[in-house]
């Protein structure tokens, strides 16, 4: 068992030296593309923008007719260095995923029941929503972003929270251990891809409205109405997998705290985090809510995420006192 | 038809410019004015963010109901700053009357969108797609296609097509319009409504709970009646006589530990309550463990907390015992190190108060202080400082069983009186000064805290949120999208046609879907499944 806790954490350590290797050349891959731009992306980026402006003032609908157009800008705009850097990356999580996997078996359950353990299962999880992202979008453009987020978590996790491994308190034997806290990962890395793509959406609709200022690898992205299309997805599916958080850690509070809701600190930000998606959601639907104000909304939203695993966990009274700390 | 939305929903047409001569209201006129103003969705929206700002101060200053002792702890350590803030409400947030009017508004919003879309779905249900546009190029996912057959067989087949697809089809002339995913709107109907359902459950229902705590100590029962509750909330419509009749006895009480290896803390792994419940008559053996609660009739009763409760027996100088039984020591640490207080008001020559701890395994720091190294009775020990005077407990105004005021009680031991502490291991038994008696630790019986509660709120709350989280599944995921088959020209190798389609709402897979309608019409049609060269 101590073998196990022992060579989780190389493998967690190696992870990290790999995912600070895959930053460096995602970052690489930005600067080159900001520094020689392939005319046939900006002629590209501009078209879309250009159709973009006209989608907005039609129906949202346009954002898919340009599809084809962004896909080759993204495929022109991709560099050796990114495909060096999504292969680390993919390696990186290998690394990851295992070293979580064997934390888990040291203590014979879920690798998810105090701080450290979450924050290797929720950067896990949300690295893994990236590279699987991939099937379905080309979002590599991200990957700078996430692994850098990855790695800066990890290095959080590892330094500050790091506890040994010990048997679950009573108030933890549950099976809603491993649902409710599951869901809220797989919810946490849904919002962490869709901040992501919020960040670049606000970055690139700044670089349309100034052309002179700003970062110049956005040019190579697609254009700021598709990645708001591609972050609203992300995000609802967050949104779903965060109302089902909150219903099952409902359910357990009234099996172990004989109440469904308390406003216990972490109930409370639980229900901001709720409340302020939700309203991501109608903005999105609201005129003259679209567009930059529903992108900020959402990295609003995601930072109340990282505000309650951190903050609320730390500093915070309440029951969901589990960091172990 | 369109669902109906809020004017200031992106999907719906953009107003004409006002600015120029509005015409004047009248009462009614504003009234309408103000009313669709709390409907739009910019008002809802901007509710929705207040709401999440005004539950923010509850999580940083104790709650009444979640935390009342750090209530009690804040107003000690900032008097001036709690005054302020009480008047603000902000130790009751979440009922407090601000937070109060921003989820009613919210509601009544939410509400007053939701019930005309409801009249206006039900009516596009039942009504047919609306006629094609004149001119469906500049639409998505515009294509033409040829197919071998008369106008009127490949709108036949057309319509087969596009009913299989899920579509509800409607011919005008030459063409079909087809429109899909009605779910999406409905789904959204049941999230909104399941959202006042849960508000309406907790408001109305939630009246009829009530929760009460007791402690029980080992081989003690417990009924449940208003008088044998150490604290009781009851709701608003709560009715002594709706208490369940059932009792709860103590019989054994089982705590399991480990230890860390490398700081030598405590680590709980399991409490068992073993109890015997009586109901109606009826005895029967049951355990509450932490996540197991147990069920009795309507209630459900939790195991919250346990402790010790050393039996502490006073004799008068004669020997004749006046005081004799368990006192719960509250656990102030998790290797129970714990605070008691034992008032013996009557019996001795003066009333004698007494605040001590109990140690369950006691061991000397440097200092010579007592601590307890391990929450499991190894080596039990209670100290005690004794004073003697007026406990004012003769008055009749209630008084906290867990503490004792001792200012105007003289110290016998401990302290400053020049008596060491009564220093009592289990079973011991050791003078009071001045003769006035002595205090024995007699054993050590367990307890533990219980809550009972009744929550006729559950089940409607639950049954909404599980309707709301499908409302919301079907309303973020069921696409509602409208798509036209029209007929371009007639000639003597058949027809073409041309398609194209139209989101309502979020829809990045229409494309696809109109491609998909060509593809299988022309394969039904037994026509090549590609675009016709224009």
């Amino acid at each position: 068992m101590e073998n196990f806790a022992a060579l989780s954490l190389v493998a967690i350590y190696s992870a990290m030296g790999v995912y600070t290797l895959s930053f460096i050349m995602f970052t690489l891959d930005l600067a080159k593309r900001s520094a020689a731009r392939p005319v046939a992306v900006v002629a590209g980026a501009t078209v879309n923008e250009a159709s973009a402006s006209v989608a907005e003032s039609s129906s949202a609908s346009v954002a898919t007719a340009v599809r084809p157009v962004v896909d080759a800008a993204l495929a022109s705009g991709a560099t050796r260095f990114q495909r060096i850097a999504f292969a680390l990356a993919v390696l990186g999580w290998l690394l990851h995923f295992g070293g979580t996997v064997l934390r888990g078996l040291a203590g014979g359950r879920v690798p998810w029941a105090n701080m450290f353990e979450f924050g290797l299962t929720a950067t896990a999880i949300g690295m893994g929503v990236f590279l699987f992202a991939q099937f379905w979008k080309d979002l590599k453009f991200l990957g700078a972003y996430i692994t850098g987020f990855t790695l800066l978590s990890l290095g959080i996790v590892t330094v500050n929270f790091y506890v040994d491994v010990v048997p679950l308190p009573p108030a933890l034997q549950s099976a809603w251990l491993v649902i409710h806290v599951f869901v809220a990962s797989l919810a946490t890395g849904f919002f962490a891809l869709g901040a992501g793509l919020s960040i670049m959406q606000l970055l690139s609709s700044r670089r349309a409205a100034h052309k002179t200022e700003g970062l110049r690898f956005v040019d190579t992205l697609p254009g700021a109405t598709t990645l708001e299309s591609l972050a609203y997805r992300v995000n609802v599916i967050g949104f779903v997998f965060w109302t089902f958080t909150l219903i099952a850690g409902a359910i357990w509070a009234e099996r172990a705290w004989g109440r469904y809701w308390g406003w216990d600190t972490k109930e409370v930000w639980t229900f901001i985090i709720w409340t302020l998606f939700a309203g991501y959601i109608h903005a999105r639907a609201t005129r003259g809510w679209r567009g930059d104000r529903s992108a900020w909304l959402a990295i609003v939203g995601f930072s109340a995420v990282i505000f309650n695993y951190t903050i609320v966990n730390l500093f915070f009274k309440g029951l969901h006192s589990y960091s172990g700390l | 038809m369109e669902p109906l939305r809020p004017s200031d929903h992106f999907d719906s047409e953009t107003p004409a410019s006002t600015g120029i001569a509005q015409p004047k209201l009248d009462a009614v006129g504003w009234l309408r004015f103000a009313w669709r103003q709390l409907t739009s969705m910019r008002t809802a929206l901007v509710l929705l963010l207040l709401l999440a700002v005004a539950a923010i101060p509850g999580s940083l200053v104790p709650q009444r109901s979640a935390d009342p002792n750090g209530v009690v702890q804040f107003r000690d350590n900032n008097p001036d700053l709690f005054a302020v803030l009480d008047t603000l409400q902000v130790f009751d947030t979440y009922t407090s009357v601000w937070f109060s009017s921003i989820y009613l508004l919210l509601f009544v919003s939410l509400i007053g969108c939701v019930i005309p879309r409801t009249r206006h779905h039900w009516r596009a249900m039942r009504a047919a797609p609306p006629a094609t546009p004149a001119r469906l190029k500049r639409l998505v996912g515009h294509t033409e296609r040829q197919v071998p057959v008369d106008a009127a067989a490949a709108l036949d087949t057309g319509e087969r097509v596009l009913r299989r697809a899920g579509y509800r089809v409607a011919r005008y002339g030459n063409s079909l319009s087809a429109e899909r995913g009605y779910l999406r709107e409905t789904g959204n109907l049941v999230f909104h409504f399941a959202l006042v359902g849960v508000l309406l459950t907790v408001g109305l229902a939630g009246g009829f709970g009530y929760n009460g705590q007791r402690v029980i100590v080992q081989d003690q029962s417990f009924t449940n009646q208003l008088t044998s509750f150490d604290s009781f909330s009851p709701g608003r419509f709560f009715d002594e006589t709706r208490l369940d009749p059932f009792s709860i006895r103590l019989d054994e009480f089982e705590a399991v530990y480990d230890i860390n290896t490398e700081t030598g803390a405590p680590i709980p792994l399991d409490y068992t309550a073993s109890v015997t419940v009586v109901e109606n008559g009826v005895e029967r053996a049951e355990q509450i463990k932490v996540n197991e609660p147990l069920s009795i009739g309507g209630t459900t009763s939790y195991l919250l907390g346990n402790g010790f409760a050393p039996w502490i027996t006073v004799y008068d100088p004669e020997g004749t015992a006046v005081f004799s039984q368990p006192v719960p020591f509250l656990p102030q640490t998790s290797t129970l190190t714990s605070l008691g207080v034992v008032k013996v008001p009557d019996g001795l020559d003066e009333q004698l108060g007494m605040i001590g701890f109990f140690y369950p395994t006691a061991a000397t720091l440097e200092s010579g202080a007592l601590t307890s190294i391990f929450p499991e009775p190894d080596l039990p020990v209670v100290t005690l400082n004794a004073f003697t005077g007026d406990l004012g407990v003769n008055e009749g105004v209630p008084r906290n069983v867990y503490s004792l005021n001792t200012d105007d009680l003289t110290q016998i031991t401990g302290g400053e009186s020049g008596v060491e502490s009564l220093v009592l291991p289990l079973g011991d038994k050791v003078d009071l000064p001045n003769g006035l008696g002595s205090v024995e630790f007699t054993s050590l019986p367990r307890f533990v805290s219980i809550d009972v509660h009744h929550d006729p709120t559950q089940e409607g709350v639950f049954i909404s949120s599980v309707l709301a989280l499908l409302g919301l599944l079907i309303s973020l995921f069921v696409p509602r999208r409208r798509v036209w088959i029209s007929v371009v020209r007639s000639d003597d190798d058949g027809v073409t046609l041309e398609y194209a389609g139209l989101a309502r709402g979020d829809d990045p897979g229409l494309e696809r879907a109109v491609t998909d309608v060509a593809d299988a019409h022309s394969a039904a049609l037994g026509a090549p499944t590609e675009p016709a060269r224009v």
